[in-house]
């Protein structure tokens, strides 16, 4: 659908794309980045995916934008403490009753609400593009993962596969991930840092998050919503592998002795903390659903309730997605 | 008999919160023999614990601010303490649960029972002598707020204790707070704090909504009245609207722990992302209910200081009513990782993005407001200087966790506990500390010393940035806030640095503490005899330091902004009246600290399940009530000979002085 847009709208776009066009702009962000990437323990700074890259430009560009405002705030609070204090050194004239200056409110009305102007224009279309419900777009057929938190590890179904892994996250590069997730527990928030967006896990509902890895390579991911006594035990090893070793391990999961059933799944999901990786040849069917379920007993698969409706936008901010892409 | 209570429920078991126990019993032990060897006990009932003078419950307001003040600043070392060592191998000194419960502590105890009575006491000695009233329009009601305060703060202190404070953070999600997963005691404590010193809260902005829309001295207009009346204003309507919502929130919660139902659970319909919401509800607007005074502050200091008025008045109104009427549309923001569609995220990202700019425009006032002054540097002026080069990168990193797409990664990490800590340490704390000085002298009758005042600045300044700059790199290495113990070996040096940040701070604390004793030391020299040591604008300072019970011999008239300005250049700043007359006074009365303690007991009561006590204290409490309903012997009249006495005591004093101070600058 075809959208017409208020002049608001049209005058933040054009905002937008002088914002991103600015030499200035782009310098000092290039600038940022290297300085930052140099550090590699700086992981927001070294995404390894689209989603964590397009994450770092607009942290790095607000950082930039407001800067033009906290730099000059901060050398008029030098300059004017050393230029105006008494015992200050230099003469100055002294205005005892001086409190009002039209242009000057003016402007102190207006320098903030152009850089707050030019924020809007930045997040506005990438928070529609970043919206973890958005699948990410690629010729490659996603992997779909059903991630559960409970006290306090990590469950990942691989429904298609019909095998299980606590604690461990292992997932071919280049290939988008769609998660599904929910919580047989207190809320939790599933992030793999280097991938970028965090998404929260809610016992009875289901969440969704989309996420990429450009390359092979082992990245933290942990509990980000603190959960009580063992959260800080909440980790897992996120490992982007080759097509070759994702086969291999799907194959050494297909091995392990372990099934997923019903009775297993129940003493996993009792309280420990620092579980060790386990692998589950088989699950039980429809886990993933029935675990929803238990909190929610008039839950459906296919309407699985939500923080939000799960069926995908008809209009609106879908053909907005569509038609103003975001190129940082 | 005792409910859930009994000797178990000591942590003989722990030696650190045995010691804190073992210590605190001590220092409680000393402060009563104290007052029994000086003869002090009546001294202490009839002045002060039944007092309804809004200065002496300021005053109050401010030593509970400053106790529990030292209390969540133990908790902070003990946390920062923890994880520059609980690495890798080592666990370091604190049991997950134990850590738990010292951050959940230091939220409550920073936010309710810190900020939240520093802005009462703040408000309670500068509002009524501002807009030239006598005492707030509830004198009785004042005082029931102050103990309800101290109820919660008492229940905080004794999960120290008896039994446990709560394991799931200061902001209480569920269901972590539900039954299922939380079954002990620590919940209960951390609901009832929070509920009744909350009620305090609530029953405070009442009042002050009343007092300064109502007694306003005669000529005094809204836009007349000084900056720090309108941010109390403010924050008082913000309480209003906003704290019903906490309540009601917690109210709920009780009743799923109580009685099994099933507001914010899992099952049963029950919703948890609701509790999520009102708590923000009311979260959000919380943080400018304590920063609004504190800008209030920041304003007065900054035009008595700078000797003019403050730049751009009614620009800086507005901005204030602004942020008010923003706070409310802004919750949403912390938790755009719960899933909620884009278009709600943004509206929320939006919104706050906008509170930027009457927040921008403060800080650029204030700038003005010292162009072509000439600034005395005593220790607000630092306090004030410091917030500003601090406040707006706190107000930057706030504006990026704002943007949705990078809440994303932030979200819950040490950078949002870096940018929190940022807005509030600068913009709240540093304001109730520039205010303090600023006005110790009109509450205590002298100065406080700056020598050690302005050691403590900087050990709080140079604190801050140790403590805090290292967390915003640990958020963007990934790092999540709350962790007991972490594995990454690369987060380590930080944490270290933010530990030596926390030592930093502790000095800046320990001048403050030197700083009291110092200045009480020395008090006969610093002693203000005019009433208006800084060459102040506004009434407060047109009356003796500290002021006579009722204030005003006689209410003054005022005829625009910085009235007292004004008097003192026409001249009539000391003029006697012809003739004094009596004065209506509220008499004292212990109901409110009857109540107060009934309230505790109450709390105590439902924590340990204890039926028949939570009955007997609210029984109590209706006795109370129907008590002081019916009392109508509540005011007292000072008879006009008693003023006319007081007030030529004052004026021997001001002659001996030499007169009312001088202005400390040149007049062109
Ligand atoms: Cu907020």
């Amino acid at each position: 659908m075809k959208q017409k847009h208020g002049r608001w709208y049209t005058a933040v776009q054009a905002l937008r794309t002088r914002l991103l066009r600015s030499r200035c702009l782009t310098a000092t962000l290039a600038a940022l980045t290297s300085l930052l990437a140099g550090c590699s323990e700086l992981v927001l700074f070294n995404p390894k995916g689209p989603v964590g890259e397009i994450e770092r430009f607009i942290i790095l560009t607000a950082f930039a934008l407001m800067l033009v405002v906290v730099l000059p705030v901060i050398a008029m609070a030098v300059w004017f403490t050393r230029r105006y204090r008494i015992g200050g050194g230099k003469e100055h004239e002294y205005l005892p009753k001086w409190s009002y200056s039209r242009n000057i409110e003016l402007a102190i009305w207006l320098i903030p609400t152009v850089i707050v102007t030019a924020l809007v224009a930045l997040i506005w279309n990438s928070t529609y593009r970043l919206d973890p419900y958005t699948p990410i777009e690629s010729t490659a057929k996603p992997v779909i993962i059903e991630a559960v938190s409970l006290d306090w590890k990590w469950l990942f179904i691989y429904p298609e596969e019909n095998i299980a892994v606590v604690n461990e996250l292992v997932f071919p590069s280049g290939v988008p991930l769609a998660f599904r997730l929910t919580s047989d527990t207190v809320m939790t928030s599933f992030f793999i840092p280097q991938l970028g967006s965090q998404i929260y896990a809610m016992a009875g509902m289901q969440t969704q998050l989309h996420l990429l890895a450009h390359n092979p390579g082992s990245y933290f991911g942990q509990n980000q919503q603190f959960s009580g006594t063992g959260y800080a035990h909440m980790t897992f090893e996120a490992l982007a592998t080759s097509p070759e070793e994702y086969s291999a391990w799907l194959d050494k999961l297909r091995q392990s002795p372990e099934a997923l059933d019903m009775g297993r799944y129940e003493k996993l999901a009792k309280p420990t903390s620092g579980y060790p990786v386990t692998y589950f040849s088989s699950v039980a069917p429809d886990l993933f659903n029935l675990i929803i379920g238990k909190h929610c007993p008039k839950h459906e698969p296919e309407d699985s309730p939500g923080p939000r409706d799960q069926r995908e936008p008809e209009d609106g901010s879908r053909a907005m997605r569509g038609e103003y892409s975001f190129k940082p | 008999m005792f409910g859930k209570l009994s000797l178990a429920a000591v942590p003989y078991h722990d030696p650190i919160a045995m010691s804190a126990v073992v210590g605190s019993i001590l220092l409680g032990i000393a402060v009563v023999a104290l007052i029994t060897y000086y003869r002090k006990w009546t001294y202490l009932w009839t002045e002060w614990l039944t007092s309804v003078d809004h200065k002496r419950i300021g005053i109050m307001y401010i030593v509970v601010a400053a106790v529990m003040l030292l209390r969540g600043i133990s908790d902070a070392i003990l946390m920062r303490g923890q994880q520059a060592v609980a690495v890798g191998m080592s666990q370091g000194f604190l049991p997950p649960d134990h850590f738990n419960q010292i951050f959940s502590a230091h939220g409550t105890i920073m936010i309710i029972f810190v900020a939240m009575p520093f802005l009462s006491g703040l408000m309670n000695i500068v509002v009524p002598p501002q807009i030239g009233a006598r005492d707030v329009a509830f004198p009785f009601l004042n005082s029931l707020s102050f103990w309800l305060t101290v109820a919660g703060g008492l229940l905080v202190m004794l999960s120290l204790g008896l039994g446990e404070f709560t394991k799931a953070g200061w902001s209480g999600y569920t269901p972590l707070t539900e039954m299922q997963y939380s079954p002990g005691t620590g919940v209960d404590y951390w609901l009832w704090a929070f509920q009744i010193a909350g009620m305090g809260s609530l029953l405070t902005s009442i009042n002050f909504i009343v007092t300064i829309m109502r007694m306003r001295t005669p000529g005094m207009k809204l836009f007349h009245m000084p900056l720090f009346v309108w941010n109390s204003l403010c924050t008082s309507i913000l309480i209003l609207f906003a704290f019903p919502v906490l309540t009601a929130a917690l109210a709920m919660l009780s009743l799923d722990r109580y009685l099994g139902m099933h507001f914010f659970g899992t099952t049963h319909g029950a919703n948890t992302m609701m509790y999520v919401n009102l708590f923000w509800m009311w979260g959000h607007p919380e943080v400018y209910i304590v920063i609004l005074p504190a800008f209030g502050v920041f304003s007065e200091v900054t035009a008595t200081y700078s000797g003019k008025p403050l730049f751009g008045y009614t620009s800086m109104v507005w901005s204030t009513i602004a942020i008010t009427v923003l706070s409310f549309a802004v919750w949403v923001h912390h938790f755009f990782t719960m899933g909620a569609g884009p278009d709600v995220n943004l509206f929320f990202g939006v919104a706050t993005m906008i509170i930027a700019v009457p927040t921008g425009l403060k800080i650029f006032t204030w700038l003005l407001t010292m162009y072509r002054g000439f600034v005395r540097f005593d220790s607000p002026m630092f306090w004030t200087v410091g917030f500003i080069t601090t406040f707006v990168i706190g107000g930057m990193t706030g504006v990026m966790l704002a943007a949705p797409p990078a809440d994303f990664v932030l979200h819950n990490s040490l950078f949002l506990i870096a940018h929190f800590h940022n807005v509030l340490i600068p913009g709240a704390l540093f304001g109730y500390f520039a205010g303090f000085t600023y006005w110790f002298p009109k509450a205590m009758g002298f100065r406080l010393n700056e020598k050690w005042g302005k050691r403590a600045f900087w050990g709080w300044l140079i604190g801050f940035y140790l403590a805090f700059m290292p967390l915003y790199f640990l958020g963007f290495m990934g790092m999540p806030r709350r962790m007991a113990h972490y594995a990454n070996e690369a987060w380590h040096p930080l944490l270290l640095v933010a530990a030596l940040g926390t030592a930093a701070i502790s000095f800046g604390l320990l001048s403050q503490i030197i700083q009291m004793y110092v200045s009480i030391r020395d008090r006969h020299v610093s002693r203000d005899l005019t009433g208006d040591p800084w060459n102040g604008r506004t009434l407060e300072w047109a009356t003796a330091s500290p002021p006579p019970v009722y204030n005003f011999a006689r209410i003054p008239e005022v005829h625009g902004r910085d009235p007292f300005i004004e008097m003192k250049e026409q001249g009539t700043a000391y003029q006697r009246p012809e003739k004094y007359e009596d004065i209506h006074m509220p008499k004292n009365t212990a109901c409110g600290f009857i109540l107060g303690m009934a309230a505790f007991v109450l709390g105590f009561a439902l924590i340990w399940y204890i039926w028949w006590l939570a009955v007997v204290s609210v029984l109590a409490m209706l006795v109370t009530i129907v008590v002081r309903a019916y009392d109508d012997d509540i005011h007292y009249i000072l008879p006009a000979a008693v003023v006319e006495r007081t007030e030529n005591e004052r004026f021997r004093r001001l002659a001996a002085a030499g007169g009312p101070a001088s202005p400390p600058f040149p007049r062109s």
